[in-house]
Formats: C-alpha cells, structure tokens, sequence
C-alpha cells in the first residue's frame, strides 16, 4: 500500500509540477500511457490471488482515475492559460481609426424639392414635366403675354441665337409653360405639380441665372380663391412643420391669371432668423392667381365651364428659409463643405410617417 | 413713382396717415417699395437761435456760440463763418445721428472747448447737395419748431406700378383707388374746358401709324420764367428737377394726371403745321434729332417722329422726347401745347432703342388713358394762364382716338364663384362705379349664357384709362381687392383619387432613387448649372449652334451642358484648390442635346477624385472599378437589367480614358451609361488635377420595368442540395476581355451553372507573351440529384468548350 501512496503523490507531484503540455503529456505516458508505471501495475494483478487482486485492484484502479483527472484538469488549466497568453499577444488598438469612408449627402435644395413633392402628393397633385428650353408660345404668348409687352421684358429671357426661320428658342423663365403643355394635352380636371429648374438673366445674392420652382395647377368645375387660399396654407404649414401658418393675400399683376395676388407668410424676424408660424412680421413668398381665361382658351379650355388656380413656388428659396442658409449663391457653388454641412442624409427621405427631414 | 401724402390730399380728402396709406395702397395692390420720410430721419433737429458769437481762444477759424435751443442755453463751436449773432438755424443735440457725415454726434472738446450739440447746414440735414455755411432760416420761426417742418418736407412714397396699371402712374389714379378702398373720400378730378379766343394758327396732322390721334393748342402772350416755389417744392419732392413754369407744369400734370404733354416754342417752329410720320431711311443714311437732351439721335422707320416744315424737319420723337431746336426758354412769348397718343410697343421699342427712359416714354410705354388728349390740354391751359399768362386759341384735334374698352356683361354672383368671397351684388357694383366703371342695363344678352342670373346682370364698361380690364375675370379682380383679399376664405381642396401606386412616373422615382442610394454610397450631391462654356461643351460633345445662348450672364456659361461631367470635374478642381482634393460628387439633372423637347436628357453623373488624407491601414482609396461596382449598384437599385447589360471597352466617348473606359449597354444603340477614367487631356483642359473616375447614366436609356398587375414574387425554392466549385484557369489574349470569357463560362449550362467568378488575373512567367491567365471559380448548383463523377467531368469540359469559344484555352 506505501507504493502505491508514495506512487500517488509522486505522480501528482509531476502533474503539478510540469509547465506545459508536452510536459504534462510526458507525465502521462510514464504513468497511464502503454508501458506507464500505474498501467505497469495493472498488468501485475493477474498474477495474485483473487482476495488480493479485489483490494488491490480497486486501489490501482482508483489511483489510475484520479491520475487520469488530474492530468485532464492541469491539461484544461495549461490549455487555458495557453489561450490566455495568445490572447495577450494578439492586442490591438483599437483607438485606432476604421477605414476612411466618404459620407455621401443629398442637396438641400433637391431635399426641399423632395419635400414639396411628397406634400403636394398627399394632396392629390401629380407630378408634370417639360422642357428647359422652350419656344416663345408656351413660355409666353399661351400665358397671355402679348407680344412685345413690358412684362415679357421684365422676365430677363435668356435667349437661343435667332434662326433663319425667325424662330427664337429661350429658356423657361418659370416652370408655367408645363401648365400649357399639361392643359393641351390632359382634360380637366387637372391637379398638378411642375417642378424644374427655371432661367433669369440675373446673378446677385438673392437671384442665381438658374433657379428651381415648383408650379402648381388645379383646374376643375367651382374652383375658386378660397381652395387656392387652403391648398397653399396647407402647404406652407407642413412644410415649415408648424401646427399652422397666418398668410396674407395682396393683389398684385401676373399675365396669366386673373385675380392675381401675392402671398406673404406671418413670421419671425428677430434675432437674426426668420422663423414661420410666428411672430408680427410678412414675408413674401409665393405668386399665385386664378388662371386667365385667355390661359383656358389658348390651352383649349372652356373658362365658362372650367376654372382654377396656380403658383409658383421658389424652391431655392424656400430650402433658404427653412434650413437658414444664408447665400443663394453658395447652393450652387459645390463646395464640399458646404455640402457636408447643408447636406441631408440619403435616409431622410421626406415621408408621412417620419417627417420631412 | 413716387409721391408725396400733400400731394395726394389735393385729390383725396382724407385724415390718414402716411403708415395708414401705405397699408391700403399695399392691400389694394400698389405695391409700396418704401418710404422715405424726413420725419424719422431729421426727428432730433430743431429751430434754434445764435445769441452770441465769439472767436474760439484756440482756433481762428472756429467761433464759440451760445445758443438759444430746445434744451435751453448751449454752448456749441461753429467752423462756419456764417454764425453770426441772431441767426436761426438748426440745432442736433449731443446723441443726434447727422445723416450728411454719418456721424453720431458726442460730447468732445474741440481744440479745448466742448461743444455741447452742433449747428448745422443744408447738406449736413441732407437738404441739399451741397451748402454754403450752416442754414439760414426765418427769424420768424420759432425755437424748438421741427426741422422738417421749418423746412417744409414730408414723407414720400415710392411704389411699384405693375404693368398693367398706367392709371397710377398719375397721382389722381392712385386717389381713386384709395377713395375706393375706404381711404378717403375722392375729390372733383373733372377739368373745366377753357373756350379759345381764335383758331389756332399752327394745324395738326397724324398718319395712323405714327400717331393715331394728336391735339393742340397755341397760346400767345406768355411770359416764361422760374416756378413759383409751391410747383418747385411738388417737383422737388419727388426728385424732378425744376426748370421753368411751362416745363414743369408739363411734368406736374405727367405725374398728377399720367398725362405727357409737350410744349414748343411756336416762334422757332418752321411753316403752319405740325404732323407725325414714320422716321426716314434718307438717302444719306437715317434721320437725326438732337433732342432736348441735347444729344443726337438716329430716327428709323419703327420710330414715330413729330415734324414741322411741311414734315421735313424732325422736331421730336413722339411719346418720348422733343427736340431741342423748337424747346421752351425765358424768351419765349408763343407756345404750342401737345397732347397726343402713341402706341405703347413702339414707344417701348423706340426707348429701348434710343436708350430714352423719359417720364413720357414710360408712360406712352404703359398706355396713356385715350380719353385725356383734350382735358390734358385745358388743364395745362389753366396752369400757364395762371403762371405764365397768355391767351388761348381753339384746341386742334387730328386723328382719331384707339377704340375705348367695349363693355362686359357681368353677373355678380361671379365674383363668388371665382373668388369665394361673399359679397353682395350691390356692394360689388359700388366698388366698379367708385373705381371709374360705368354700369348699364344689360342689352341683347344670349339666354344660354346667362341662363342662372340673368336678371342679376349688368353692363360694365370699363373707363379709357382701364384698357387693361377686358373681362369678366378682371372686374372680379377689381372688386376682390377693392373689398379686400383679407375676407377670402380658407376652403379644403375636394378629396381627389389618390395615383395607384405613387403620383411620380418611373423616370421621376428612378431619379429620386439615385439621388438617395449615391449619396448613400458617400457620394455628395451638387446642383450646377445648365450652362458650361462652348469650348467646355466642345470637349463633351456639345457646343451646338442652338444650344448657344444669345445673352449669357458670362462668358463661361454661354452654352448649355451636354454633360453633367465637366461641371462636376470642373467643381472638383475648385475644391482642390481651396485645399479639399478628395471629391465624391454627383448630380441629376437635365443635358442639352439640340432646341427641341425630345433632345433634353435626364443624367445621372458622379466622380470620384480619390485623394482622401493618408491612412495607417494603407487602405485602398478607390479607383475605377470603385465606380464600377458603385455604377454596377445603382442600375441594379434602378431597376435596370443589369445581367443582360454589355460592357462594351473602348467605345465610350471621347472625353474618357480610350484605355479605361467602357460603356453599358443593351446593344450599340441602347447605351445605358458610360464609365471609366476621365481623359488626361480633357482634364489638363479644364485644369484639374487627376485621375478623376466617373460615370453618367442617362435614364431615358433604362428600360421602364413592365407594370405588374400583381406584386406577388414566383416562389422561393431552394435547392436542398449543396453547391459545389470548380476551378479553372484560362490563357486569353491580352486585349481580349475576360469579362466575355466570364460570361461564356457562367452560360455554359444555364440550369446548374449559378456563378461564375474571377479570382485571379495573371500575366508572366508561365504564360505566353501577350496573353493572360484568368482563373475562374465556377459554382455549380444541382438540382435534383447530386451530380456523378461523369456528370461533372462532361459539365467541365462544357465550360472549357464555351470559353474557348470567347478566346480562352484552358491552361495545361
């Protein structure tokens, strides 16, 4: 029995004492490995007597399991700090920086755009196209400019080079000629938007030579001031996404409708920014009228049976208001900071469950 | 136009103020652009009296004054030699800003005296230009009188008349409207007729073209001479510049009455007769007129001209400036009055030709009211009968007015159904019949048209001076601003049918699809202009002849852009310069192909100019294959069919690297898009530094996904079965493309081939001199049944079989 103690605490002494796993394994081999000092004594039992090969194999048997598991556990613990000081050497930085990834924007000025379009859809209006480069007819004689009138010239045309045919082409001075092309060829009733990108020989802080609008157009059996009045209080109120906006009408002049007014909004000029839906002060924002009934008639509209309303919304303009930015100019200047700092995510896309922006 | 509130209270009687008249002109229509009132301005100065006058003790040119003020005794040093004691002049107390030095005025010694306020002078007030001294004033006026009333100014208002209203171009038509509004109540604006004592030795004559109609009148006797101070003061006001009585009455009645009227000295006119006609083409060269501007003058055909001499000699332009040769002086004793009417488009072309903006022309311009030839006369009459003198003869008249505006038949109850105001009929007849209309029971009105109201229905014709209202619209107008747009209703638009499936046609969707899945994938959007310049264009295939515009704002920007590239190439070497090199840019918008409708394209167009701040992960910055599966993304993203898309190498246009650009494409006349490096050459010629990537989609090119009446995907079936690879390696020519040999592979066997990959390019050592070697991974996914040996062997030797085909060997 002292053999097999001393035997015991020898073995464990070595599973102990050795440092990793290919000493543990050498331990093992000399032990319960083929030819091993325990398995050695195994081999010794069939050799005695049955009384003593009971306790005595019971003893061996017993001393080999708990060699067995102790070699298993310093395995698992030299295995684990093994792991522990891979780990170690494995150690990055990680304040190190992640790859340089450009951040993408969308313009404010096609965000607003968005925006008033996902407006006026709610509101039934389709959205109409045209050309940029129009011909004297849709942009100015269908609206009920009469030839050579001083309101032509204070459009400030861009014009094309006359042709031989005497034929003059010119870029649209307002998104209206889509009115036009919209009323020739589409029978009422008609709800529309235009937007596009509209052209005035001007360039100073508050005019660019190119502009964006946004036109509207309703024409149906009993429309009158007071729909144009709602529509566009309507809209000046979600877009500035106030629970609601005051707006004045005064009367003004536009060629192709009749009344014609202007409308202002009631805002905030104090401290610097203009904030709407508060405050005493008038800013004016829009034209709109009720469409002449020359406009009908040259469009093939009966204007004892038909009627309605436009405006023309500036959508520069109106993305200056809303998101502060000083300077018409810079919208078109490309300057990517500018657009890093005015830019919108491209997740914010307008819509009626998350908002606008 | 500018007037003054005195000035508008000789044709309204009415208390208002001036902030009370400019909200109703505002809510009327007449547009106010400001006020400029002395009030506010000169509110600090007042009268005030020098009682002593002593030679400053440090200065000789400086004099010490005590002063009687509104803030009692001052002492105050005066630099102007005419202090002196006695004198009444005006006082700014410390604090006072002087708007002529643009100083606001603190308590500081001058050369050791402190000068507690300051006396002033005319120009200092800015009362004057310039000035002589401080001002001299009235002793009568008392000490601590205003200075705007000592000197008698008042506030005056300047608006903007919208085209369509001539009438206000006069200070009568604006009382009208005012009187109509509620402002006040309109005075007698009618001109008594004076009865000439004899014929008038001087006749008239017009060709219609020239002039249709054309009224006179000689007055003997006259004595000309300086204004009296009260037409002065009027012009003055409103910053005419006075210059004699026959003169400026002329100009008071133009902006009393909207009514130009010319006057000649009848002694320097040449024959008995004063007649219109078209300017000549001469047989040396045109006509010419020295004008009372004394400058000379080309007269053409398109222009009306005013002759004497049996018509030879030119003595005006008509509608727009007399001639010098027969103009008024101090010495004249024999007038002949004009008072004529010319075509609104030639008086507009003939300014614009001459460069003449006269008050005349801009009147005659606008449309001079036809009914004020006579009355135009007979009040010029009455005025130099009262300044200057004079006996009248009998007014001439030749020719024939243009037709007055015919009447409107109108229902009232129009006004509602086009404005949404409620308002009664009565009341609406009021505001026509107040603002000049003149109503009358309807004659001959068709049953069909009037079929509702027709009792309700009136005849409203329209006065001379409203030859802008021509129907029934127009009259609501009138009534709608005149009652006030402020009553309109706020009325919900009717419910309309919502568009299945979205309001926007697939191009708009697809663009606002781009727009966001870019700038998700770190490019930032620009908008540019439509313009570049011509030889920008040239360089992307544009510059056209009709694509030029006749007036650019400059230069640069004369043509309009057959690419979105060159302003974005052009942006991103702005950038640059101010020290932002890297650039990821894009934009969508329209390119110019030609004038008509059709030649306008929708293109979407980014860049890429990889030159972010170095990395310590070494990082690749992107390149042309960066564009390329950015490219590759965003068609998918838009729908388009982008398995079926060609890549054509080498066919891309001229502006692209010849070596490293391809197109997109369905087949050569179905190009989707262009991709690649920007040519070194375009990019040396716009000055921007590269390599810039890019690419332009045009989104006409992309086929419109087929409407579905359904939504509903086929099924999802997968196979159970596991996919397996196999790999294979190609020797191609060098100039062949592997991506043809890729797709060759990948169509070997349409059922059971799902991939094909490159995963190694490789040229040298190994493989032939101009050749390469392209290793292919191709996936193979059973169906049925997992495929056998045999099955697998006869499928590899199918996609040797298709590659080789493309060019490619396999490689031993």
């Amino acid at each position: 029995m002292t053999d097999l103690n001393t035997l015991e605490s020898d073995v464990l002494a070595q599973v102990a004492g050795a440092t990793d796993l290919q000493a543990l394994d050498a331990v093992r081999v000399a032990a319960v490995g083929k030819t091993g000092s325990i398995s050695g004594l195994l081999k010794t039992l069939g050799a005695m007597s049955p009384e003593e090969r009971k306790t005595q194999g019971a003893a061996i048997n017993a001393l080999r399991d708990k060699v067995t598991e102790a070699i298993a556990q310093k395995k698992a613990a030299l295995e684990a700090a093994e792991l522990d000081a891979r780990l170690a050497s494995e150690t990055l930085d990680l304040s190190l920086p992640a790859p340089h990834r450009r951040k993408g924007s969308v313009h404010p000025t096609m965000q607003t755009m968005d925006e008033m379009v996902a407006i006026f859809a709610e509101m039934g209006f389709a959205v109409a196209e045209g050309p940029d480069i129009e011909d004297d007819f849709h942009n100015f004689t269908a609206l009920n400019f009469p030839e050579k009138h001083p309101a032509r010239e204070m459009h400030d045309t861009f014009f094309f080079n006359t042709k031989e045919s005497g034929e003059r082409m010119l870029l649209r001075t307002h998104t209206s000629p889509v009115q036009v092309r919209t009323m020739v060829s589409q029978k009422p009733p008609i709800r529309i938007i235009a937007p596009g990108r509209t052209y005035r020989v001007d360039n100073d802080a508050t005019h660019t030579p190119v502009f964006h609008q946004v036109e509207g157009l309703v024409i149906d059996k009993g429309i009158h001031m007071g729909h144009l009045k709602w529509t566009l209080e309507t809209f000046l109120a979600r877009f500035f996404e106030t629970d609601a906006v005051t707006t004045q009408f005064r009367p003004h002049h536009f060629p192709f409708t009749e009344p014609s007014a202007e409308m202002d909004v009631q805002c905030d000029r104090s401290g610097g920014e203009i904030k709407i839906g508060q405050g005493t002060s008038w800013l004016e924002i829009l034209g709109c009228g009720m469409v002449h009934p020359n406009v009908l008639r040259a469009c093939g509209i009966d204007p004892d049976e038909y009627q309605g309303f436009a405006f023309g919304l500036g959508v520069d303009r109106l993305g200056m208001l809303k998101y502060g930015m000083p300077d018409l100019r810079d919208m078109w200047s490309s300057d990517v900071r500018w657009l890093a700092h005015y830019g919108f995510s491209a997740f914010a896309a307008p819509n009626p469950a998350s908002g606008l922006s | 136009m500018k007037f003054t509130l005195s000035w508008l209270k000789d044709h309204l009687e009415t208390t208002a103020t001036v902030p009370e008249i400019v909200a109703a002109m505002t809510m009327a229509g007449l547009e106010v652009e400001h006020v400029i009132d002395p009030a506010t301005k000169l509110a600090p100065f007042t009268v005030c009296k020098i009682v002593e006058a002593a030679r400053h003790p440090n200065a000789d040119r400086l004099q010490v004054c005590q002063v009687d003020t509104v803030d009692g005794r001052k002492e105050i040093v005066c630099g102007a030699p005419n202090a002196r004691p006695g004198l009444t002049t005006i006082y700014a107390p410390i604090g006072a800003y002087v708007p002529g030095l643009d100083v606001t005025l603190v308590e500081k010694p001058v050369r050791g005296v402190v000068s507690n306020g300051m006396l002033c002078s005319a120009g200092e007030l800015e009362y004057a230009s310039e000035s002589d001294g401080i001002m001299e004033l009235p002793d009568a006026l008392p000490v601590g009188t205003p200075a705007v009333d000592a000197l008698g100014l008042e506030a005056v208002i300047d608006f903007e008349v919208t085209p369509n209203r001539p009438d206000w171009l006069g200070v009568a038509g604006i009382a009208r409207d005012l009187a109509a509004a509620g402002v006040g109540k309109l005075k007698d604006l009618s001109i008594a007729a004076i009865a000439g004592s004899y014929p008038s030795p001087i006749t008239v004559k017009v060709d219609g073209d020239a002039c249709p109609v054309f009224a006179g009148r000689y007055i003997r006797g006259v004595k000309n001479g300086p204004s009296p101070k009260w037409l002065a003061d009027r012009l003055t006001a409103i910053g005419l510049r006075p210059i004699s009585a026959l003169v400026d009455i002329t100009n008071l009645i133009s902006y009393d009455r909207a009514r130009p009227l010319h006057v000649y000295d009848a002694h320097k006119l040449v024959g008995t007769q004063i007649s219109t006609r078209l300017g000549r083409h001469g047989l040396n060269g045109d006509e010419h007129l020295i004008a009372l501007d004394g400058k000379t003058y080309e007269l053409t055909p398109e222009m009306s001209v005013i002759a004497d001499a049996s018509g030879e000699r030119p003595i005006g332009l008509g509608g727009v400036m007399g001639g010098e040769s027969t103009g008024c002086s101090d010495e004249t004793v024999e007038v002949f009055v004009e008072s004529a009417w010319f075509d609104p488009i030639r008086t507009a072309q003939t300014g614009r030709a001459t460069g003449i903006a006269s008050d005349a022309q801009y009147r005659f311009a606008r449309t001079v009211d036809t009914g004020s030839l006579v009355p135009g006369i007979e009040l010029a009459t009455k005025l130099i009968l009262e300044l200057c003198g004079g006996e009248p003869s009998e007014i001439v008249v030749a020719g024939e007015a243009p037709a007055a505006p015919g009447p409107i038949l109108f229902d009232p109850a129009y006004v509602g159904q086009l404005s949404g105001l409620e308002i009664a009929p009565e009341k609406s007849l009021k505001i026509l019949t107040d603002l000049g209309f003149k109503l009358d029971a309807p004659k001959d009105i068709s049953p069909t048209e009037f079929a509702t109201h027709a009792e309700a229905a009136v005849c409203v014709t329209p006065p001379t001076f409203r030859r802008d209202v021509a129907g029934k619209a127009d009259l609501v107008e009138e009534v709608a601003r005149i009652a006030g747009y402020g009553a309109l209703p706020s009325t919900p638009l009717p419910e309309a049918p919502r568009a299945v499936g979205g309001v926007l046609t697939a191009k708009q969707a697809r663009a606002r699809v781009a727009r966001r899945a870019l700038a998700a994938a770190g490019y930032a959007e620009a908008v540019t202009f439509s313009f570049t310049s011509r030889k920008t264009a040239a360089l992307f295939g544009g510059g056209q002849p009709e694509l030029l515009l006749a007036n650019p704002i400059a230069s640069e920007l004369d043509c309009m852009r057959p690419s979105l590239l060159p302003n974005l190439i052009e942006a991103a070497g702005r950038n640059a310069r101010q020290g932002f090199p890297d650039a990821a840019l894009f934009e969508v918008g329209p390119t110019f192909h030609g004038d008509r409708p059709n030649d306008q394209r929708t293109v979407i167009s980014a860049i890429l100019v990889p030159k972010a701040p170095r990395g310590w992960d070494k990082a690749a910055q992107g390149d042309v294959f960066t564009v390329k599966a950015d490219l590759m993304a965003l068609l998918e993203e838009l729908g388009a069919p982008v398995a079926s898309l060609q890549t054509a190498q080498g066919s891309a246009s001229s502006w692209w690297h010849p070596g490293r650009s391809a197109r997109l494409q369905l087949g050569p006349k179905a190009v989707m898009a262009e991709f690649g490096e920007i040519h070194p050459a375009v990019l040396k010629a716009l000055d921007v530094t590269g390599p810039v990537y890019g690419f332009e989609i045009t989104l006409e090119a992309i086929p419109e996904p087929k409407k579905k009446a359904i939504k509903s995907r086929p099924a999802f079936s997968p196979s159970p079965l596991m996919p397996l690879t196999r790999d294979f390696a190609f020797v191609l020519e060098k100039a062949k493309p592997a991506g043809d040999l890729v797709k060759a592979a990948a169509g070997a066997d349409k059922a059971l081939i799902t991939a094909a990959r490159v995963f190694d390019v490789y040229e040298g050592p190994g493989v032939p001199e101009g050749f390469k070697s392209v290793a292919v991974e191709v996936v193979v996914q059973p169906r049925e049944a997992t495929l056998t040996d045999a099955e697998i062997e006869a499928l590899s030797a199918k996609v040797v079989a298709a590659a080789e085909k493309a060019g490619g060997k396999l490689r031993s």
